[in-house]
């Protein structure tokens, strides 16, 4: 098994005929992805690279029995489009959408927890089951079937590192970027206790930056309730207080969020922090 | 602006007008406190603050604060603004908490401090849920753990649910009333107003047009034309692919004693003029050499070379510029540099190292 998607998961893409949208659809579909239709209004009946139906609405692809589905619209629509998400059923929602306002994010995750949905970002990079499926906007060429599971805050530093620990000739399980934003749906907590379970996980990264306190959060959980080898790396020593370093989550405030405290806390949970991205592989076995 | 939005609310504030011109200044009836009207904190501590308690003073405050500097910020305006009779001052405020993904409340009876030097016991914290929203029974408990009189608990009411209100309404990520006034016929009053709105809902707040006073000339510009660009104090230009990357970036040059001259996120792009135009905003901050850190997916690396190509052309760029290049197409990226006599490198390591020594530290 694996953890959250594999082989057998049923995707949609909202939002398909977008720029974006159809781009890594297509991407998606190279890695295998089973996508089973997109939607974007005004456009149903057509069909996306002569095979994959589009459908005007979500409610119509029911049917099809999606399992997941990527978002990717305008962010003043995100919040209609994760909705339409929720209220069809679909257990796993990721947003690639940036700019999302805080507000409707704060709904979308509560919404979607209370009728037993999980949300990935807004704002991140989404979901690669190694060799099974890639929900998101990762490339596929950075990933080689592996024990190693990777949960990041990052896109492209999830890249670095990945690459990384594919040319130090080993691989990813499972690889999740967790959003950039204040709130996203998933924190550490709930991928570490996914990756605990999963038979196909040894080891565990986890790739974290500035701004919050959730990387503190898991070094306590990981202390207590993680059997597997957790290594990490913090980005954002270097960054100046009360400035947005690009992530609309990435800001010390007031003294909270700072790299030093998530690498002291990461430190006392017995955690190893690399340096640089690159020496992610040698704190692996 | 604080002040105004709560205004609008009916969140009781003092009595005040602004003022432009010392010609506009209404004859003197009572004590008033003269506050120049800039975007910034610590205004007190800055010489920002006066008080008035004859005609004269009042005239005299406003023609010296007028036309006067504030940390490179001019002050056009002034708040005149009645004394308040002082008897107890409290906190409140309504934010986000990351952690739980929900907005709490955070209320106490020792307001005037920055609350973050308080004991948390002293804190009155409660987790709103936002689905739930909002209820009556929230500001009970908060007057109850504060030990407020019903009079003054009753007021307190009116005002926690109004901030409430402009918290959700106005897609706020702060709502700050320090202090909350009791006064001394018992009146509560919020002296001043703190209220930051969520940059990314600007979309559906067209009243809002305020412009972040924290950021720096060079930074509002490049905003404008796209870029996550933020200012820093060293002498290397830095170009990156993704926000994580770039500070990744200007970490690893920080531990080799390299010091960068600004954070620049091109994000995902697979257009060569985002990348050429980067390059007017470093070399405006006037940097000793560049760096730039790719590692490709969406964005290609033989778009970016051509783009740094083009940079270097348009530009007439003197500066050394030392690439890495990784991930899609690199190999035709590097090549298209080495063919313009520009260094790449396909590791993040051996750039930062070869920029370091180039620019030669601070």
């Amino acid at each position: 098994m694996s953890s959250f998607v594999d082989e057998n998961t049923k995707v949609i893409v909202q939002g398909i005929t977008g720029h974006q949208g159809s781009f890594h659809a297509g991407e998606m579909l190279k890695f295998g992805t089973k996508i089973v239709a997109g939607t974007s209004p005004g456009k149903g009946g057509t069909k996306f690279m002569d095979k994959i139906p589009i459908f005007d609405n979500v409610s119509e692809t029911i049917h099809l029995k999606p399992d997941a589905t990527m978002i990717s619209v305008a962010a003043p629509y995100v919040k209609d489009a994760a909705m339409e998400a929720i209220y069809s059923g679909i257990k796993i929602i990721y947003i690639l959408t940036e700019h999302v306002p805080f507000h409707d994010s704060m709904e979308i995750v509560h919404n979607a927890r209370r009728m037993g949905s999980i949300v990935l970002g807004p704002n991140g990079p989404g979901i690669t089951a190694v060799g099974k499926c890639k929900i998101g906007i990762m490339p596929n060429k950075i990933f080689k079937k592996g024990k190693i599971a990777v949960a990041s805050r990052s896109g492209t530093l999830t890249y670095e590192i990945v690459n990384a620990i594919t040319e130090a000739g080993m691989g990813e399980s499972t690889v999740i970027g967790l959003g950039g934003d204040p709130v996203v749906g998933m924190n550490y907590i709930d991928v570490l206790k996914e990756f605990e379970k999963d038979d196909e996980t040894e080891e565990i990264v986890l790739v974290g930056e500035i701004g919050g306190s959730n990387e503190e959060i898991a070094a306590r959980y990981i202390k207590e309730n993680i059997s597997k080898k957790v290594v990490a790396y913090i980005t954002g020593r270097s960054a100046p207080q009360g400035k947005r370093m690009g992530h609309a989550g990435a800001i010390i405030e007031k003294g909270v969020g700072t790299a030093e405290s998530k690498i002291k806390a990461f430190g006392e949970a017995g955690v190893k922090v690399a340096e640089y991205p690159v020496d992610i592989p040698s704190l692996l076995e | 602006m604080g002040k105004s939005i709560f205004r609008e609310y009916g969140v009781p504030v003092p009595e005040g007008y602004v003022v432009e011109n010392l010609s506009d200044v209404k004859a003197f009836t009572k004590p008033v406190v003269i506050k120049s009207q800039i975007l910034l904190g610590g205004r007190g501590k800055s010489g920002g603050i006066k008080f008035a308690k004859t005609e004269a003073d009042l005239k005299k405050g406003v023609s010296e604060l007028l036309g006067s500097k504030i940390r490179d910020y001019t002050v056009s305006k002034v708040l005149i603004e009645e004394m308040i009779d002082i008897k107890k001052e409290l906190y409140v405020s309504v934010t986000l908490d990351r952690t739980s993904r929900s907005p709490i409340i955070m209320a106490t009876s020792q307001g005037g401090v920055e609350i973050e030097t308080l004991p948390r016991e002293n804190i009155f914290i409660k987790t709103v849920d936002p689905i739930l929203g909002y209820s009556d029974f929230m500001s009970r408990e908060a007057i109850k753990f504060m030990g407020l009189s019903p009079e003054v608990g009753k007021q307190f009411a009116g005002i926690l649910r109004k901030l409430y209100q402009i918290f959700e309404e106005k897609d706020c990520e702060l709502v700050e009333i320090n202090p909350l006034v009791i006064t001394g016929d018992g009146k509560v009053i919020a002296a001043d107003a703190k209220v930051i709105i969520d940059s990314d809902s600007i979309f559906r707040h067209k009243e809002f047009n305020v412009v972040d006073p924290e950021k720096t000339p060079l930074e509002l510009e490049a905003n404008a034309a796209g870029y996550s660009f933020i200012e820093l104090n060293g002498n290397i230009g830095v170009i990156a692919n993704g926000a994580g990357l770039t500070m990744a970036t200007l970490d690893a040059l920080t531990l080799h004693k390299g010091y960068p001259r600004n954070f620049l996120d091109l994000g995902g792009t697979d257009n060569v003029e985002i990348v050429a135009k980067a390059f007017e905003f470093v070399l405006k901050a006037n940097p000793k050499a560049i760096l730039v850190n790719i590692f490709g997916g969406v964005t290609k690396c033989d778009t970016v070379a051509t783009g740094i190509v083009e940079a270097k052309r348009r530009y007439k760029i003197a500066q050394q510029i030392v690439v890495r290049l990784s991930g899609v197409k690199e190999d035709e990226g590097r090549k298209i540099l080495s063919d313009a006599g520009i260094e790449a490198f396909p590791g993040m390591m051996s750039a930062i190292e070869r920029v370091v020594k180039i620019a030669g530290g601070n």
